[in-house]
């Protein structure tokens, strides 16, 4: 069991070696889809595997410290568990769906080959056990998006991918100039040997904190730095759009966030608090800029920032309580957190694909040119409804319950006028998907939709798969909770450090 | 005439053999001294630019293409994956499996040197394609790998 660890980053790197291989030769569009599904589906059935596993630490070469050198690591605690099997759920969704999809763009094999890169870097960051390579992995990822965002050449993709490029770099450096002031006051990389030997808090951490703090918010475009994030996120394809906002910026920003503030360095009540008004202004203008839009992908971009202003939210009102001792408040919003963020990674890859879809099929994303959709695409409007009930927080649905799961903590923490903001957001989102609903679903056909058939079966699929999930994740909760709780658990107990230590002797 | 003028082509030919044997000797000694797979590809892709700049791109694209670059990038970058699966089988990811007793001496680094060489082999063909990259693709959106169709 432990054995296999390292193949959950080396199986995608060498499906991304093979595939550009292939672009030449007349069968290799159809061998790089082949290749590409076998190793989605490979990597999901690993993560499933590792989903009920124990912890675990792996040294790599064999280096571990008993050998008397610190090598590189891998730990797997039940966080990094529950995000493994998330990037596995969407990978393999987006797979399914780019089969048909990518068949419109030349060189599929180079597409595929940047999309298991991108795989590859979130995969390293989840497992990395020290900081440099978890800063390394962080930019495969990145650099691995910045390229599909341009994948289609057009001057609006590529201007797009400019700006993501400019602002993705220089929020990477910021974490780079972070990690170099951790290793001049630690002597230290790896994660839990840095928690060892902390010194007390001085000015040099709290600089290191805050650039901390800047690069991993522009990684998952919190307010102040949200810039890129509307122009890259509908520029990319389909498949990329959901890829990106469904476990990119969660895995860069908000996962390698949780790993440095919550495992490694001590979390202070400024910083508790400078989470909070993050997560809140980021929830707030968020939404208010996605109801002014037309263009579909756009809008559901904004709802993005919206969307992960609420985990943002939770984590620092866990980490306010972590402080106050106060552990089964920050239990309960760190379990809402991560339920929101795993429904949020839900619900908006399946609108991204419907919105993928619906552009397959008519050629448009403006609202007002699509209309009516239901007569003509039924399996592609039925998932459309179904996940913008869900991420507008409509009951049976699973936004609904990480919504309330978020709002009792923030209450239950005494922070009544952030529940009750909350709420507004959550209200003003189902106002905006009102919208869409009504532009695009409902009504009479429109010109560009009146000619317009139901996806091929493989991009229905993938998105009957999610709507799927949409509709029993929240219901049946109680079946799989404890996957939540034990994640929640890990962050609280700073499991993640505890393993390394261990192992260390 | 292509390229630059007569005196860059004879000078050119003159150091591009020691620039591409000290990249080599960079790659094989990198676990013995300073440098190793990735200065060393630097070093190969530098010698490679020159080329061009000196002789222009059509002389040298029919030595290099774009299209055989990927396939070194790709091959370097895989047998790298390759060596490390290989110390998976001996134990551990990236363990060095066949390490030789002894400090100092060409052939003592184990799976290291095998490692510099799949990376330095990598990182040329990749500068180098990138290099290419920047010259050749001119033109309409779909010319370009990855267009829309």
């Amino acid at each position: 069991m432990i054995n296999i660890l390292p193949l959950l980053v080396a199986i995608p790197l060498g499906a991304a070696f093979l595939l550009p291989l292939l672009e030449k030769f007349p069968a290799g569009p159809r061998l790089s889809r082949t290749l590409a599904v076998i190793t989605s589906a490979a990597l999901m059935a690993l993560s499933l595997l590792f989903l009920t596993a124990d912890n675990i630490t792996y040294w790599m070469g064999g280096w571990t410290p008993d050998s008397g050198a610190l090598g590189i690591c891998l730990v797997l605690d039940h966080l990094s568990a529950f995000m493994l099997a998330l990037v596995a759920l969407v990978t393999l969704v987006a797979t399914l769906f780019s089969l048909s999809y990518m068949k419109r763009y030349t060189a599929e094999p180079l597409y595929y080959c940047l999309f298991f890169l991108m795989v590859t870097g979130m995969n390293g960051v989840i497992l990395a056990g020290d900081i440099f390579n978890l800063y390394v992995f962080l930019e495969v990822a990145a650099i691995a998006s910045y390229s599909l965002v341009a994948f289609g050449c057009g001057s609006e993709e590529l201007e797009a991918s400019f700006k993501y490029l400019v602002l993705g770099t220089v929020g990477s450096v910021f974490i780079l100039l972070g990690i170099a002031i951790v290793y001049n006051q630690t002597g230290q990389l790896n994660l839990a040997a840095i928690a060892n030997t902390l010194p007390q808090q001085n000015a040099a951490l709290s600089m290191a904190a805050a650039f901390f703090l800047v690069g991993f918010s522009l990684k998952a475009a919190m307010v102040p730095f949200h810039a890129w994030l509307p122009d890259a996120h509908p520029s990319a394809p389909a498949p990329i759009s959901a890829m990106l906002s469904g476990i990119l910026i969660k895995v860069l920003g908000i996962y390698a966030l949780v790993r440095v503030f919550f495992d490694t360095l001590e979390m202070s009540q400024q910083f508790a608090y400078i989470l909070i008004t993050l997560g809140a202004v980021s929830m707030v203008i968020g939404v208010f800029l996605a109801v002014g839009q037309w263009d579909f992908k756009r809008l559901l971009a904004y709802h993005s920032i919206s969307q992960m202003g609420y985990v943002v939210l939770a984590f620092g009102v866990a980490g306010e309580m972590l402080l106050t001792q106060k552990f089964n408040i920050a239990s309960l919003a760190l379990l809402g957190g991560l339920f929101h963020l795993f429904n949020h990674a839900v619900f908006k890859s399946l609108l991204f694909l419907c919105s993928g879809a619906a552009e397959y099929a008519t050629g448009t994303r403006l609202l007002k040119k699509l209309g009516g959709l239901k007569h003509r695409m039924p399996v592609t409007s039925s998932c459309l409804r179904i996940a913008a009930l869900s991420i507008s927080g409509v009951p049976p649905f699973n936004g609904f319950w990480s919504k309330l799961i978020i709002i009792i903590a923030t209450i239950q923490a005494g922070h009544l006028w952030l529940g009750a903001m909350t709420v507004l957001v959550s209200f003003m989102t189902l106002l905006s998907f009102i919208k869409v609903q009504r532009y695009i679903v409902d009504g009479d056909p429109s010109v560009s939709v009146s000619s317009a058939k139901e996806v091929p079966f493989s991009m229905c699929l993938a998105m009957v798969i999610l709507a799927i999930i949409c509709i029993g994740a929240g219901i049946l909760l109680p079946l799989y909770q404890k996957i939540f709780s034990d994640g929640a658990q890990s962050v609280i107990t700073e499991q993640f450090t505890q393993l390394v230590r261990l192992a260390g002797g | 005439m292509k390229g630059m003028t007569i005196i860059v082509k004879e000078v050119t030919t003159l150091v591009i053999g020691f620039i591409l044997l000290y990249s080599i000797n960079l790659i094989l000694t990198g676990h013995l001294t300073p440098g190793g797979g990735f200065v060393g590809g630097v070093m190969l892709a530098c010698g490679f630019i020159l080329m061009v700049l000196s002789y222009g791109k059509e002389k040298v694209n029919s030595l290099i293409s774009d299209r055989s670059t990927t396939v070194w990038d790709c091959s370097g970058a895989f047998a790298f994956l390759v060596i490390a699966l290989l110390g998976y089988f001996a134990g551990d990811f990236f363990a060095n499996f066949f390490a030789q007793p002894g400090n100092f001496r060409l052939f003592s680094g184990g799976t290291i040197p095998l490692a510099n060489i799949a990376i330095g082999i990598k990182v040329g063909a990749c500068m180098a394609g990138a290099f290419i990259a920047l010259t050749l693709f001119r033109g309409p959106a779909e010319s370009f790998p990855g267009g829309k169709l």
